[in-house]
């Protein structure tokens, strides 16, 4: 490998293990009265998809909607809104797309249990696998007394 | 009994693949609206020509609600739709005129012709996160009682009027008579 193929190696890597939130981040000039108002703020525009440039989420999105409702977040903590009723707003209005956790209901269930159910089944499906060739191993090895003597009447014929 | 579970995972295979093949074929750009069967959200604005609305100026029969923008290419191209509904007297059209400027607008209107009964002016897009709306052209199908009945996201051209709006108007009108 030349050496500058190595180096182009070592920027993948260093890419891959980047955190690319932080590049992209839009800058606002939000003001909040103490650090823990700020960090939810973070917090929330991380976790919140922006409805118009899908798969990115709100703190790193340039579009309009996610400028918008960033600064609704902003009001919204200022205000003394918590956490809870600020999500119950964004649902409200844009549903579980928003939600890059989408929130636990009827509707949601299958999308939480789906993967605790296919890994039970995949148990249960390697549990009958194991039983049965154990039962086949136990069946094959050992001869009860009439298969042993016909065994080796077999066994004599042939000489 | 034992060939079934045999060709099980066989034919797992086969209905997950059907399921994933239409997968590719989902719209994942228009989201379903949380509105839809719910009132208008409550506004107090002005229009783009200054004039104070609020839900009682909304029209009280069924009605468009247009989301629009001077800087919207796709609006430009849904606008003759527009022209032609608003000139034949089909639907009447409410705007709202979202995330613009409110001179921009004015001009818009003055160039490419205003088929809108009145335009609210939402500067700030605060109105349409009321609507969730993510972004323009949207269109909204809004009944006599001033409940949301349809959204369409993107250009409303005439094949989208055809085969979304007429069914579901007359859907609509299919109950109460107008």
């Amino acid at each position: 490998m030349s050496k500058l193929n190595l180096f182009f190696c070592l920027i993948l890597v260093l890419l891959m293990f980047g955190n690319p939130r932080a590049s992209v981040a839009q800058v606002d000039t939000f003001e909040f009265q103490t650090t823990e108002q700020q960090q939810r703020f973070r917090k929330l525009s991380d976790e919140l998809r922006c409805p118009m440039c899908q798969n990115t989420n709100l703190s790193g999105s340039t579009g309009g909607v996610a400028q918008d409702l960033r600064r609704e977040i902003h009001r919204m903590i200022v205000e003394g809104l918590t956490d809870v009723d600020i999500e119950e707003f964004m649902f409200d209005r844009y549903g579980d797309f928003i939600f890059y956790k989408p929130r636990f209901r009827a509707e949601t269930a299958v999308l939480w249990f789906a993967p605790i159910l296919f890994l039970l089944l995949g148990f249960a499906g390697g549990y009958i696998v194991w039983l049965k060739s154990k039962k086949s191993v136990d069946e094959s090895e050992s001869l009860d007394a009439s298969q042993l003597n016909r065994l080796n009447d077999l066994l004599d014929s042939k000489q | 009994m034992t060939r079934f579970v045999f060709f099980l995972p066989v034919i797992v295979f086969f209905a997950l693949a059907v399921l994933l093949w239409q997968g590719l074929f989902l719209d994942t750009k228009a989201l379903p609206s949380m509105l839809i069967d719910k009132p208008m959200p409550e506004f107090a604005l002005t229009t783009v020509d200054g004039e104070e609305v609020t839900n009682v100026d909304l029209p009280d029969q069924i009605f468009l609600l247009n989301i629009w923008g001077s800087y919207c290419l796709p609006c430009l191209i849904e606008h003759p739709t527009f022209m032609r509904l608003a000139e034949e007297g089909e639907i009447p059209v409410v705007g709202v005129n979202y995330r613009d400027r409110q001179g921009l607008a004015v001009n818009w209107l003055g160039e490419n012709g205003n088929p809108f009964e009145f335009s609210i002016l939402d500067e700030s897009g605060r109105f349409g996160i009321d609507l969730g709306v993510y972004g323009a052209p949207e269109t909204y199908l809004v009944d006599s009682d001033g409940v949301i009945r349809y959204r369409h996201v993107s250009v409303l051209d005439e094949s989208v009027w055809r085969e979304e709006f007429i069914p579901a108007i007359a859907e609509l009108r299919g109950g109460v008579s107008l």
